[in-house]
């Protein structure tokens, strides 16, 4: 356990280095989240009876979503785990003590937290004093508050663990653009990172929310902003828990397989 | 012009060497932006119009910006990817050989699996132009044209302009993102709906509302100002700018020595 904890800080402050990256990803962020109410605003206007959600809940969900990106981006693959399963070197990683499904698995959170860590703060300050209703506002009760923070760490290492299914899909394939490009496309539109989930139509909702992308950012910021409440919540962190489960028992079933059958190519 | 020919057919075959991948690449791209069409539907699913303008409308704008955005990322790639071009030392060997510079940095990467992109703005038009209930007249075939070149040329000047910052910068800055791909995100709906404000730094600052919210109120027959079908051709004039600030950074460059 403790190997692991120092190698996860070592990438964690590896990760805190890129400073001026990260104000630029701010201030991007913020512009990108200030247009996506600007937006959301105008349809409010127009049709103010179809909105899904009350203003306020839309607008805590999309700062949100802006303040934790590093945490739930789709498109953040570490080129370094392709690279190693491509060329061969993961012989290496395999010499050495430890899991390699965990270290990788380590390594991916430490990087995006990593990155979270330093944006998300000032996103969230700014974002408090915004005039009503553009504003974030604080999480309906501190019971919402504590199993949102759950909620988002089950949501987190879902992500990470999908993922890692695209990483170890490498030692099939050997050349992963392809479902790396079709994973990011399913993910952002599955998560709610396009449009949010409420906005779908009615007769998809079920379905949505019992797929396994819902339960990556969607519940916990819709538990964040009161939109779940009650049964409606746990029952959601169920779902994320079991996925959860399924999809880290299924990775390391999967890499145990690859590297039984793997060829390390070249010398 | 023909040189530039040689080097499109040089790169093609290039890129078809791994035709699997280029497929895959091409099919990703229009994946992604059918996603955030989907989005779109959905939205209109529930909503029917917004701030007046119906989803046919929106998807005619929608396929414009797209369309031009597209061709630019094709065909401008050059200068997407520039910081990469600084940083490792491709640019001195640009600035030794007998040719203008922009000319090469263009010729140097075209991006024919952007075209995904490309597809789906066509097939956009496809079914949006019957349905949109404009009648096509020619001035409003004209306006859209105007349309699409005044869209390829401003995403081109951005382009230019974000690969100029590299000069000072030796990296690409992720701000200029909000211009070009957020551009492209946000540009699907008129620029009107975001509000007065931003529609102020559209036209004056970055000048997208002339090709986009504009000439497209004529297109839709919401305005009967001719002079909104012209703006785009304005809108090109925004190309000048970007390339003076480039060869301003010509002149600064140094090399990274790498």
């Amino acid at each position: 356990m403790k190997k692991y904890l120092s190698f996860f800080r070592i990438r964690f402050s590896n990760g805190l280095q890129y400073r001026a990256a990260a104000w630029a990803g701010v201030s991007t962020q913020f512009v990108w989240g200030g247009m996506t109410l600007l937006l959301f605003r105008a349809f409010y206007q127009t049709g103010s009876q179809a909105f899904p959600m009350t203003f306020p809940e839309l607008s805590s969900y999309i700062w949100l979503q802006q303040a934790f990106l590093a945490l739930y981006m789709s498109w953040y693959f570490d080129n370094e785990i392709f690279d190693s399963i491509i060329s061969g070197n993961v012989s290496y990683e395999l010499c050495r003590p430890m899991d390699t499904y965990t270290m990788w698995f380590i390594k991916n959170m430490s990087v995006r937290l990593s990155r979270a860590v330093l944006r998300c703060m000032p996103i969230l300050i700014v974002a408090a004093f915004l005039p009503e209703p553009y504003n974030i506002s604080l999480p309906v009760s501190l019971s919402a508050g504590l199993l949102f923070l759950l909620s988002m760490t089950l949501g987190f290492m879902l992500l990470v663990a999908f993922s890692m299914l695209i990483y170890i899909s490498a030692f099939y394939t050997l050349s992963p653009m392809g479902i790396r490009i079709l994973t990011i496309s399913v993910l952002e539109f599955f998560t709610g990172a396009i449009i949010p989930l409420p906005f779908f139509p009615e007769s998809l909702q079920t379905l949505l929310y019992l797929l396994p992308f819902a339960s990556i950012q969607n519940t916990p910021f819709q538990i964040y902003n009161g939109y779940m409440k009650g049964n409606e919540v746990s029952a959601a962190i169920m779902i994320q828990a079991v996925w959860l489960l399924v999809l880290l028992a299924s990775g390391k079933l999967l890499m145990k397989q690859a590297l039984r059958k793997a060829v390390v190519q070249g010398g | 012009m023909k040189l530039y020919l040689k080097y499109a057919s040089i790169i093609l075959k290039s890129q078809m060497q791994y035709k699997t991948s280029f497929f895959m690449s091409v099919i990703g791209q229009f994946l992604v932006s059918f996603t955030v069409y989907l989005g779109l539907y959905f939205m209109f699913h529930r909503f029917h119009s917004v701030s007046g303008f119906t989803y046919s409308e929106v998807l005619l704008c929608f396929s414009a910006v797209l369309f031009s955005y597209s061709l630019a990322e094709c065909f401008v790639r050059g200068f997407d990817v520039f910081s990469l071009i600084i940083s490792n030392g491709e640019f001195d060997r640009i600035m030794v050989r007998p040719r203008n510079e922009i000319f090469q940095v263009l010729a140097s990467r075209i991006e024919f699996s952007r075209l995904g992109r490309f597809l789906q703005a066509m097939a956009m038009f496809a079914y949006a132009i019957p349905v949109s209930g404009v009648v096509w007249t020619y001035d409003k075939i004209l306006t859209l044209t105007f349309m699409l070149a005044g869209g390829f040329f401003v995403f081109s000047g951005l382009f230019i302009l974000y690969a100029a910052i590299c000069f000072f910068t030796l990296e690409g800055l992720e701000f200029m993102n909000i211009f070009t791909d957020g551009a492209r995100e946000f540009g699907k709906y008129p620029f009107s709906i975001y509000g007065e404000s931003v529609l102020k730094f559209l036209t004056y600052v970055i000048p997208m509302a002339l090709f986009q919210y504009y000439p497209f109120l004529y297109l839709t027959g919401k305005s009967s100002r001719t002079l909104y079908m012209f703006l785009p051709l304005a809108g090109m004039l925004f190309l000048i700018p970007c390339l003076i600030f480039w060869r301003i950074g010509v002149r600064h460059y140094k090399s990274t020595g790498s």
